[in-house]
């Protein structure tokens, strides 16, 4: 595959970290905030071929894990309705909310089901005037334009039947609470490179000259993973504090406008609460007034969900990157992907459930 | 800032869709409900096929039942599947096969048309395999039951060599082969599922392995075991390998073929091949003396030409199964949790 | 977030008033939303997320992120060739 097997290159992967060994004097702890870039790193072993003195944390990065409980009982609640068809992608089918799941949802009966895109959810209500269609929208600024779309192209056709139940997280605040938390230990960043495809790096000039923190923006490949460490470690040997771009092939300072344009009609910014983290202000997306119908959470309102959480899970530690999966007590033993006790080991994307699939030898082996 | 954990879910009291789909929930189910009712010393080896002392004669026996959706795929249909499948199971065993039945359950409404097709389809099968259909029965449920159609086959082989193929016969030194490229079938019925569609020169590789089977027994073959790695992939059926003997099993991703549209396709729905259902291709496990030319008898079949050894069985990290990447780390290839669905991070 | 796939266009048209094409992925072609590449054309490459083109993929800077270690200076060994095409 043209633009993917050239950077799964072996031959050339080891040069780079041959580079970061002779480049690097001293330990750096290095965060990368993307689900798809744990997993590449864990699923190819990366980590474990990078020099002891590099400290690869994984933030939180994973929409699905960072899915407030309460909005995960919302949408089971919604999904339990007789009329609603309700349409996700497949990597929130499995994620426990206070009591139950989709996947049980569906198991008793409700019409729940998967799509690749959120164009194909309004195609399904197109086709099934019938039916309360509602969609799944969740992500980070990758995925919101899609589902931005989705709501427009509904509007514009005039569909009566379908919405949204959005729960859009944005990555900069994230990592300004992060740096803001004062038992930080993070150095530097691997930026998310299709979030910065759409939102550009601007947003992340300020808080490299704020904070003194370099940002790499980085991709998805093992390659361009070694390629951005690289990067971020000669910034943090050199004492330089800026926003660099190694995904140089997708990303561009000022990002895709057309996205940006359809994402500033159709949602604004609110704030969000991440599971494992807490609060975070202006860090979510919602509906916009102008789209109210196409919102599923005031169509279908459901009144105040009470949650309960338990205290033996360290999410919040792992997802900040001050502790390691493989460091909780409960790792492996009390919480495993079949009987999780927090966000990060639902989604096959979360650090612990990465660690826990690939990475458990190495960890038991430590 | 608060360090917040959902509560963990209690057990389901209903059957979950991923009770099937051949991991971890699935072995679960079957270890909870089904191994204590009926224990005894052939149901509790837990192979795809029973292997009996009938008279003298040792027989094969196994059944399978078929569910695929969509009906029709590229490369195959339920039919085809639901012949193949039953007789790839005996011979997994070593054994020829020899006689299937086969049971319909058909929803209300389910087209004559399509019936007929599976029909012929199966006929067709059965005359690739050298098997003959010799009972049966059908059914017939309220429509919105059934999905359209579900058939279950059972298949008598004879073994012809005086060896047991088992899982729990893997030793350490001993080599792991591989027929094949992976996931073709998973992903060429992936290709025609409601609201994944995709095109692609994917092709189901559904296939009658007994013919492959019997050449590859010749002589001493240093067989050990043979596995048909269906639904859940090569992964699962490592995994069951590693769990049944004891024994820990590591693979080179170098040496695990995939066919470019296979491997695109899965990137596209960000699944892993090692996890995609095949029905046209064997996993063995040889000693270490064999391995080379049971491989070259493999690669004279034309469902072998790919084959290779993958890896190898060690007694490292028991009942796991560790892949080397191509970028020279290290991954544990675990058994699935449970529905293996598309994603999008 | 991020399972963004490269894929060729090798059509495009309109659907329902959106921007649409058909894009290949090396063998398997599926439909996507082109509303957000409004300038790639076809045979162009561009990253695809839930259906979607949120980027296009410049070729030149591809070439330059492969050849990244030689350009800066820090090999005195070859890295390898160009470009190669997909496949295993």
């Amino acid at each position: 595959m043209k633009y993917v097997t050239e950077f799964r290159d072996g031959a050339r992967i080891r040069p780079t970290i041959d580079e970061i060994r002779r480049t690097v004097t001293r330990p750096w702890t290095i965060m990368e905030v993307c689900g798809g870039q744990t997993h590449s790193i864990v699923k190819n072993g990366l980590d474990e071929l990078l020099p002891g003195e590099i400290h690869l944390v994984h933030g939180p990065g994973c929409p699905v894990c960072v899915t407030p409980l309460e909005t995960i009982d919302r949408a089971i609640a919604i999904a339990s309705r007789p009329e609603v068809t309700f349409v996700s992608f497949g990597d929130m089918l499995r994620v426990p909310g206070s009591t139950s799941d989709l996947l049980r949802v569906k198991s008793a009966g409700g019409d729940v089901r998967v799509v690749y895109s959120p164009l194909d959810a309004v195609r399904l209500a197109q086709m099934r005037p019938d039916r309360e269609v509602v969609f799944f929208g969740i992500g980070f600024e990758t995925t919101a334009p899609a589902n931005a779309m989705a709501i427009r192209q509904a509007a514009r056709l005039g569909l009566r039947n379908f919405s949204m139940l959005v729960s859009h997280v944005l990555v900069p605040p994230a990592i300004v609470a992060l740096l803001s938390s004062p038992e930080n230990l993070v150095q530097a960043f691997l930026a998310a490179g299709h979030v910065c495809t759409v939102m550009g790096w601007t947003e992340y000039e300020p808080i490299a000259a704020r904070y003194g923190v370099p940002l790499v923006v980085t991709g998805f490949e093992p390659l361009d993973i070694v390629q951005g460490t690289l990067m971020a470690v000669r910034q943090l040997e050199s004492g330089r504090a800026e926003v660099e771009n190694q995904y140089t092939r997708s990303v561009h300072r000022d990002g895709n406008a057309a996205a940006q344009a359809v994402l500033r009609e159709v949602f604004d910014v609110c704030d969000r609460k991440w599971r494992g983290i807490g609060e975070i202000p202006m860090s979510g997306l919602r509906v916009s007034g102008r789209f109210a119908t196409f919102d599923a959470e005031r169509r279908f309102p459901v009144g105040e969900v009470t949650t309960e959480e338990s205290s033996i899970c360290i999410a919040g530690l792992v997802l900040r990157g001050q502790k390691k999966p493989g460091e909780c007590p409960a790792f492996g033993s009390l919480c495993t992907p079949e009987r999780p006790l927090g966000a990060p080991m639902v989604s096959s994307e979360g650090a612990c459930a990465a660690y826990y699939h690939y990475g458990r030898y190495r960890v038991a082996h430590a | 800032m608060d360090l917040s954990c959902p509560l963990p879910l209690t057990e389901s009291t209903r059957v979950l869709l991923g009770h099937g789909s051949g991991g971890r929930l699935s072995a679960d189910l079957v270890r909870r409900f089904f191994l204590p009712r009926f224990t005894n010393p052939y149901l509790d080896r837990l192979d795809d096929q029973a292997v009996l002392d009938v008279a003298g004669q040792r027989l094969a026996f196994t059944t399978d039942s078929f569910v695929v959706r969509p009906l029709f795929f590229p490369g195959g249909d339920i039919g085809r599947l639901a012949v193949n499948g039953t007789v790839n199971d005996l011979a997994m065993a070593g054994a020829r096969p020899h006689y299937l039945s086969a049971a319909f359950i058909l929803e209300e409404g389910l087209p004559l048309d399509d019936l007929a097709a599976i029909l012929d389809s199966m006929r067709t099968a059965c005359q690739e395999a050298g098997v003959l259909l010799v009972t049966g029965d059908t059914k017939v449920v309220d429509k919105g039951s059934g999905d359209q159609c579900f058939i279950n086959t059972a298949g008598i082989g004879v073994l012809e060599h005086p060896w047991l193929l088992s899982a729990d016969q893997a030793r350490p030194g001993d080599r792991v082969v591989l027929s094949g490229a992976i996931g073709d079938h998973g992903m060429a019925v992936m290709s025609r599922r409601e609201g994944l569609e995709f095109e692609a020169e994917i092709t189901s590789d559904t296939a009658p392995l007994w013919s492959l089977v019997g050449n590859m027994l010749e002589g001493s073959s240093g067989i050990r075991c043979l596995r048909d790695p269906t639904r859940g992939g090569v992964a699962s059926t490592l995994n069951e390998l590693a769990l049944a003997s004891g024994v820990g099993i590591e693979i080179d991703e170098e040496r695990i073929p995939v066919r470019p549209p296979v491997y695109a396709a899965c990137e596209l729905l960000g699944l892993d091949p090692l996890y995609v259902a095949n029905e046209g291709k064997l996993v063995a496990i040889v000693g270490p003396e064999e391995a080379d030319a049971v491989v070259g008898r493999m690669r004279r079949h034309p469902l072998g030409v790919d084959a290779s050894v993958i890896g190898v069985v060690t007694e490292r990290h028991p009942k796991m199964v560790v892949m080397r990447t191509r970028v020279g780390g290290t991954r544990v290839v675990d058994l699935h949790p449970g529905e293996i669905l598309p994603r999008i991070c | 977030m991020c399972l963004g796939v490269p894929g060729k266009i090798v059509d495009i048209y309109e659907v329902a008033g959106l921007r649409m094409g058909r894009v290949d992925f090396g063998g398997v072609v599926k439909e996507a939303c082109l509303e957000y590449v409004p300038d790639a054309e076809v045979g162009e490459y561009t990253v695809i997320h839930v259906g979607f083109a949120i980027g296009r993929l410049d070729e030149a800077e591809a070439q330059r992120s492969l050849q990244f270690l030689r350009d800066a200076g820090f090999l005195s060994t070859e890295l390898g060739d160009g470009t190669a095409e997909g496949g295993l």
